[in-house]
């Protein structure tokens, strides 16, 4: 099973290119049965793989398919890796691909661009496979950009209206941005260590001494690509514009799989950054803030779609956090569980915004619990697992980081509370805000409520028990379970925790943290419920005062508008000036000179043709004669 | 033909290379100054000649063929050549009633 892990990446690569081509002619049925098909297929072989892993002693293949670059001491082979990390994460994309495939087909259904909205998501799920699957960086950084490419795409997918074009722009040049950190520490790899192959390149590091500049210069670069694709400051804006796509873009690509790639990525990598604790230190601190101001400015946001942007790009936080502190584990069973609830989120939220004709401001919602049972329970579902309740999901992933990071300082892991504390907050306030309470909208979307088709149900509910039991497949020894995916997970950390040590907190202050922990979600979402759901209070509208806190997280803490006056505005000046003096009067001025020096010339010479025949005959004579003469004397 | 060779070879070769220089300078001052295309046609006809008239010389004084054979090409060049430039001269004598080519110096910028 293993060796055919080729068609994983290449099912999705087959739908892109029918649902691509046939994208006029084939009908919408086929179109949407064969996108979900091709990632229904991947994921299938994706399991054989797993439940062969999971038997298998050996815990890394490698199955190489062809050389792919071979120039001097340069050799990339263009191979796939199959060890417990990327089986999971195929798991992960494949299944929840799939999932979203299925909610698609309601969702677009009434949309023009439906076979094309199909054919990019399936070229997606491609890209995302390769980045998972690759066995050196350069692999990955294929997926890497080819990921990045579709999330252009798709949130650029209704282009026609300027505002989406000009946030697909964003994401991508933020993303650039981050690539480029990326490359250069692959070009800083391929220096070092002669080799970008995964498997050549961390053995090597493992013998290296800790803390050295390369090590520290390759990881922080590493770091950068990280922060470009996963949404952490200072790159983090683009992924709330990113909403401007469709619904279900928005639970795969900027929930579930794509801005994951950054934690994926330092996982996989985890013995450099282990070897580089300034690194780990920085992405400690630079996850948690991301947390936290994502947080902060979630509990104001109006729009459904830009709360859960926001709490996804907190949770990333979460995640970098666990990175930081070492918890690889931890980082990567929040990757998982996250996975869940907030791809349940999104597309409950796009069931919410189906259900009420597209509107998406909270202000003109609310009631719509009766009218949306499914959709309502779903998210109910998600809601409590991405606060943090036990058990579900969300309590044990999010508790493991934060028992890691108090391990490694109180101080992180008191603000990381607090920071969960807010997301309980903003979570509950969604969804009272959302279903409970009167219908705040028109009376003609009130006519149209109504729940979503089957195919968009079935995607919630399993969505849902996920949420619910995904947890259990690590739950710690405090609570006497066995910890299955860290167990499982182990080949992948071992060499980094042979130097970091295993953790050493006893039960009891286990037990204490989960308690403060839990005890900080019910209380921050009994408070959401007082406020939203028994008080009634709806958010003012754009126009009226709000206190300064308050607008201040309305306002997103103007980092858009800060990064305008310290960025784009120089960079627009400094542009204008290259254009208007080195470009016009530089460069053109060469350009134009030597233009009109070449026609002041003709019109000079063209007097030399006067039209008499005698004297062109006598002009070459005379030329004849001297070059006669000239050869006689020079021979 | 032995005869024809000895008779030729009986002129010193200078002569024949003066001979041929003064008909081709003819033939050049004449394209040179005439105005008449048809003079200036013969004065080409003259030039040729005088190669001619130096490639028959040399070949019957080195007693190498190979000159006269090149006479051959000349020959046939230059009918085709007169061939094409009659024709030439013909239509722009119906045209400007006149074979002179100082009318001919419209071909200018």
């Amino acid at each position: 099973m293993i060796n055919l892990v080729w068609l994983i990446p290449l099912f999705p690569l087959i739908g892109f290119l029918i649902n691509g081509l046939g994208r006029s002619f084939l009908p919408k049925g086929a179109v949407g049965f064969i996108g979900s098909l091709t990632v229904f297929l991947s994921f299938a072989v994706s399991l054989g793989i797993f439940f062969e892993l999971n038997g298998s002693v050996t815990k890394s293949f490698t199955i190489q398919l062809f050389d792919w670059i071979q120039v001097g001491n340069l050799s990339i082979p263009f191979s796939f890796q199959v060890d417990p990390l990327s089986s999971l994460m195929l798991l992960i994309v494949t299944g929840i691909g799939f999932l979203i495939h299925v909610y698609s087909i309601g969702y677009m259904h009434h949309d023009t661009g439906f076979a094309k909205f199909f054919s990019y998501l399936n070229l997606f799920v491609f890209f995302m496979l390769l980045l998972v699957l690759g066995s050196n960086y350069v692999v990955m950084f294929i997926g890497w950009e080819g990921v990045g490419l579709c999330s252009y795409l798709l949130i650029g997918f209704w282009f026609s209206n300027p505002a989406y074009a000009s946030a697909a722009k964003k994401a991508f040049v933020m993303n650039r941005i981050g690539d480029l950190g990326f490359l250069i520490a692959i070009f800083l790899i391929f220096n070092t260590f002669n080799s970008v192959e995964f498997a050549k390149v961390f053995p090597q590091a493992a013998s290296l001494t800790a803390g050295s500049d390369v090590i520290t210069l390759i990881t922080i670069l590493l770091f950068v690509g990280a922060t470009g694709k996963s949404a952490q400051i200072p790159l983090f804006t683009w992924l709330p514009d990113a909403m401007a796509g469709p619904t279900p873009v928005s639970a795969l690509i900027h929930a579930a799989t794509m801005v994951t790639a950054g934690i994926y990525m330092i996982a996989r990598s985890n013995i450099l950054f282990t070897l580089a604790p300034f690194t780990l230190d920085i992405i400690a601190v630079v996850g948690l803030a991301t947390a936290i101001l994502a947080a902060l400015i979630a509990i104001t946001q109006t729009d459904i779609k830009k709360v859960l942007a926001y709490s996804t790009v907190s949770q990333l936080g979460y995640m970098f956090l666990g990175l930081g502190v070492g918890a690889y584990t931890g980082a990567f069973f929040h990757v998982i569980t996250h996975a869940f609830f907030k791809a349940l989120l999104f597309l409950g939220a796009g069931s919410v915004i189906h259900a009420v004709s597209n509107e998406q401001d909270m202000r003109s919602m609310g009631g719509l619990k009766s009218k949306l049972p499914v959709t309502f329970y779903t998210m109910l579902m998600g809601t409590i697992a991405i606060s943090g309740l036990p058990p579900f999901s969300g309590f044990f992933s999010k508790d493991e980081i934060l028992a890691h990071a108090y391990e490694h300082s109180k101080l992180l892991w008191l603000i990381g509370v607090i920071g969960a504390m807010f997301t309980a907050f903003y979570m509950f306030r969604m969804l009272f805000l959302t279903f409970f309470g009167k219908f705040r909208g028109t009376t003609e979307q009130q006519a149209h409520l109504h729940e979503s088709p089957a195919s968009m149900t079935f995607p919630l509910i399993v969505l849902a028990v996920l949420s619910i039991i995904g947890g259990f497949i690590g739950v710690p020894e405090a609570l006497h379970g066995n910890h299955w995916l860290a167990g499982f997970l182990e080949p992948v950390f071992s060499a980094s925790e042979q130097r970091t040590g295993a953790s050493h907190l006893d039960h009891s202050t286990e037990y204490i943290l989960m308690t403060v922990s839990v005890i900080a979600a019910v209380v921050a979402s009994f408070i959401a419920y007082l406020r939203y759901a028994r008080n009634n209070h709806v958010p003012v509208p754009d126009t009226a005062e709000r206190t300064a806190f308050a607008n201040v997280s309305y306002n997103k803490f103007y980092i858009d508008e800060i990064y305008d006056a310290l960025i784009t505005k120089p960079l627009n000046i400094l542009s204008g000036f290259f254009y208007r003096i080195v470009d016009k009067t530089f460069i053109d001025g060469f350009v134009n000179g030597l233009g009109r020096a070449t026609a002041e010339a003709g019109k000079g010479l063209r007097l030399l043709q006067t039209g008499n025949i005698g004297f062109y005959i006598f002009i070459m004579i005379a030329g004849i004669v001297a070059l006669l003469v000239y050869g006689f004397y020079n021979i | 033909m032995e005869a024809v060779t000895q008779s030729i070879q009986g002129v010193p070769l200078n002569h024949y290379i003066l001979l041929s220089a003064i008909i081709f300078s003819i033939g050049v001052m004449g394209v040179l100054i005439r105005r008449n295309a048809i003079i200036i046609f013969m004065s080409i006809e003259l030039m040729l000649n005088a190669v001619n008239l130096l490639f028959t010389a040399f070949s019957a004084h080195r007693g190498d063929a190979a000159g006269q054979v090149f006479v051959f090409f000349v020959m046939a060049l230059a009918a085709a050549e007169v061939a094409i430039g009659l024709a030439i001269i013909v239509m722009i004598y119906r045209n400007t009633n006149s074979t002179d080519i100082n009318v001919l110096n419209r071909l200018k910028w």
